[in-house]
């Protein structure tokens, strides 16, 4: 963990100005009262590209305090340019400690992961979100899948899950697989693979996810129940690997293959960086 | 006498100075095919609009008798209701299948999107259903994962008609389902709309421009022009007996219907 | 064969008058036929006589609801109710065709696809028959009739007149309707199946149906009349 340090004065805290936190704190307060709904928000210009994580990286600019600690994961890896941006950017402009302790950390933003460590009461997930609309594929036009998550209408998503059993023999969609939460509003949980969709449910941590293409704020309190979807003869299942981590030996964890040289050769290993070395070091620390 | 299943009173729509359709009313009971037919520019598809609910009237009313036997307005129903109605008890089969279905979806998936809309969630149930109502409509087995976009004009109808039967409506509204197509695959999607509306006692509300579709399928026949109803009555009657000087032009205007 | 005067009618025509108005020739009036009054009763068999383009055809039309009537009434008997076909709603023209009046034209309208037998037994469920029952009447007639049976399952519209002509009078016999109109059925029969038709027509009689009919051939004429009605009589009077 990186001790905090005197931010840049050359900018307001964490970057934004306070009328723009305050805006988009209100967003994440009806997100929170609305579980899945899917906020408008005044998504502003960011030093960044769009996909880039400009709305999650808004995100945590509203709600980041002085005493928090930012702990920023690129698909699971805390050291990949992204993640080390992000988390250079605040360590500039808002001076707050960062780590890549998941444990340790009060905000965490991701992209494309939840970490494999159960989160606890507290902590804050800020995801990126490339696409909010989960049924954006299937229906082009805003106004209707407006209307359609306002009626609740979602046998459009169904169709989605029909394709692919059609298509595959089985549900192939692997990431952003939808969820209903709360039992009311189905979600996009953004390109997480549908291995940490488990976590998203009963979760004690907050999760909140900004898009700013989209402009759109939304979030799961803690403790809420959120529920894949799928058929009655085709259940949701999350994938298994057929080896442990090459690294750690972790066997319920998610993987990431690593290509090893131009001759083919290849490993698998923990997609968490954190999670992986946390194990390894406690092996070490046994021995 | 039990109450009509539409009850369609003095439809009027204006689209700004320019008339759409004035003061159309006509009842339909249950198994009860009408044809409105006229030239463009009639207002026939104005009026299958209003009936659809997809345009609001300047005046007039659409009442629907619900399953529970109760006559409802339809603009007094609220939102969900409406959508839930049209998409569970009634179908609307369009001229362009590319509105009427999800291209980019499998055939199997639009006819089984009214299923999932209503709530089943057995994948096996769903697609045996679909493959029913594929068989219903000729269209082979094998095709049941291709999109439509791969299909001909006939077979883009013939799903049309499968995705919105599927869920067992009462009644269906038709616009020119058969106008674009060759003759001998109209003739084929006209006998196959026949057997079905028959078989399953549907009401229809077919638009038209061609008299010998609305001989064939319609038991009633309103003849619309410049936005107003000018002659209703049997088909054949309406047909082999116009009254109306539009009408006795239309009628010796085609060939043979 | 008369009729107690008691009965009544199944079909009955009431000063009926019927022009037609030709509005694409600049409004001319075509008057067809005024103060007809006729009536037929279960069991006969009523055939109109007369020259050509007298209106007979108009009659037949009118009765099924097929034709405008100008005035008069037409009265319909359906069970203990008589409903006058000129001013009945649609729906109630359409329910009297379902179960009461038999119409056997001169031509067959064919519709594609569907196959001789079933075009035959179709006609059948719609007059109440159950689908077996349809489907074996279908081919007793179509058998009766002559039709090969090679041809039973293909559709008419590929046939020779004579036998899209003998489909529609299975088609049109099939039900038992209490009224049958019958507009010059055996138009392009030969001997052997005008025979068929005036047997399945004397069938009808005994059983009760009532029959008005118009027919080419004299010999079918006097062989299935109870009476014959000279429809020239029924024309418009000018003042002289």
């Amino acid at each position: 963990m990186t001790a905090p340090r005197q931010a840049d004065p050359g900018y307001n805290f964490a970057y934004l100005d306070e009328g723009t936190k305050r805006m988009i704190r209100r967003a994440i307060l009806k997100a929170v009262a609305i579980p899945g709904y899917q906020v408008p928000f005044a998504s502003r210009e960011m030093p960044m590209p769009y996909g880039w994580g400009t709305g999650g990286v808004q995100v945590t600019a509203a709600i980041l305090g002085r005493a928090d600690v930012l702990k920023v994961i690129d698909q699971g890896s805390d050291d990949t340019t992204n993640a080390v941006s992000i988390r250079a950017f605040f360590a500039r402009t808002a001076g707050v400690a960062v780590t890549t302790r998941t444990a340790d950390a009060t905000v965490i933003q991701t992209r494309h992961r939840i970490p494999e460590a159960p989160l606890h009461a507290g902590q804050v997930l800020v995801y990126q979100v490339p696409i909010p609309e989960p049924l954006r594929f299937l229906e082009p036009r805003e106004t209707e899948t407006r209307q359609l998550h306002a009626l609740a209408e979602y046998g459009l998503m169904h169709v989605k899950l029909y394709e692919d059993i059609a298509r595959h023999g089985h549900i192939a969609t692997t990431y952003a697989y939808p969820v209903e939460v709360a039992g009311r509003y189905v979600m996009d949980p953004s390109p997480t693979p549908k291995f940490d969709n488990p976590k998203m449910d009963d979760c004690p941590a907050l999760q909140l996810f900004g898009a700013g293409r989209e402009k759109r704020i939304y979030a799961v309190p803690p403790h809420t129940r959120v529920r894949s979807l799928d058929f009655e003869d085709h259940p949701f299942r999350v994938q298994r690997f057929a080896r442990p981590c090459a690294l750690c030996g972790a066997g319920d964890v998610y993987l990431d293959e690593v290509l090893l040289d131009d001759a083919g050769g290849r490993m698998f290993v923990c997609s968490d960086t954190d999670h992986c070395e946390g194990r390894r070091q406690a092996a070490g620390d046994a021995r | 006498m039990t109450e009509p299943l539409l009850r369609v009173r003095g439809l009027t729509k204006h689209y700004g100075p320019r008339l759409g359709c004035a003061e159309v009313s006509f009842d339909l009971d249950p198994g009860e095919v009408l044809a409105v037919v006229g030239e463009s520019g009639s207002g026939k598809s104005t009026l299958l609009s209003l009936v659809a609910t997809e345009l609001a009237p300047d005046s007039g009313s659409v009442g629907y008798r619900m399953r529970d036997g109760v006559t409802r307005d339809l603009a007094a129903l609220g939102e969900a209701e409406r959508r839930a109605l049209l998409r569970t008890d009634w179908g609307f089969i369009r001229q362009d299948a590319a509105l009427g279905l999800r291209m980019a979806v499998s055939a199997g998936g639009n006819v089984g999107e009214r299923l999932m809309g209503k709530g089943d969630r057995h994948y096996g149930r769903i697609r045996g259903t679909a493959l029913d109502w594929l068989a219903k409509v000729e269209i082979a087995p094998d095709r049941i994962d291709d999109p439509p976009s791969r299909f001909s004009g006939g077979m883009r109808q013939r799903l049309q008609i499968a995705r919105n039967l599927v869920t067992e409506p009462r009644l269906v509204l038709m616009d020119e389902p058969t106008s674009g197509l060759d003759v001998s695959v109209q003739a084929r999607l006209l006998d196959l709309i026949r057997g079905l509306v028959a078989e399953l006692g549907l009401a229809v509300v077919i638009v038209t421009h061609d008299l010998a579709v609305a001989r064939l399928l319609s038991h009633r026949i309103l003849v619309m022009r410049a936005g107003r109803v000018i002659e209703t009555g049997l088909t054949d009657q309406v047909l082999d007996d116009p009254a109306e000087p539009y009408t006795q032009l239309l009628v010796s205007s085609v060939l043979a219907a | 064969m008369t009729p107690p005067p008691d009965a009544t009618p199944a079909l009955e025509f009431r000063e009926v008058a019927k022009s037609f108005t030709l509005h694409l020739r600049g409004g001319a009036r075509l008057p067809v036929i005024a103060g007809a009054s006729l009536s037929v009763h279960p069991g006969e068999c009523v055939v109109l006589g007369g020259p050509s383009g007298a209106g007979k055809s108009s009659l037949l039309k009118m009765a099924y609801g097929n034709y405008r009537c100008e005035r008069g009434a037409i009265l319909v008997r359906d069970g203990a109710e008589r409903v006058d076909v000129v001013r009945a709603p649609p729906r109630r023209v359409l329910a009297l065709r379902r179960s009461v009046i038999s119409y056997v034209s001169q031509f067959l309208r064919v519709i594609p696809r569907v196959g001789a037998r079933e075009v035959v037994a179709a006609a059948g469920r719609e007059g109440g028959l159950t689908p077996d029952r349809a489907a074996a009447r279908a081919a007793e007639l179509l058998a009766r009739l002559n039709l090969p049976e090679r041809l039973w399952d293909l559709p008419p519209a590929t046939f020779s007149g004579g036998e899209q002509q003998r489909v529609n009078i299975a088609r049109g016999l099939i039900a038992d309707r209490p009224l049958l109109l019958l507009d010059e059925p055996t138009a392009s029969l030969d001997a052997r199946n005008r025979a068929v038709v005036v047997e399945l027509i004397r069938a009808k009689q005994a059983a009760g149906t009532a029959l008005l009919g118009i027919f080419h051939d004299s010999d079918v004429r006097e062989a299935v009349a109870t009476r014959v009605v000279d429809v020239a009589g029924f024309r418009e009077r000018h003042a002289a």
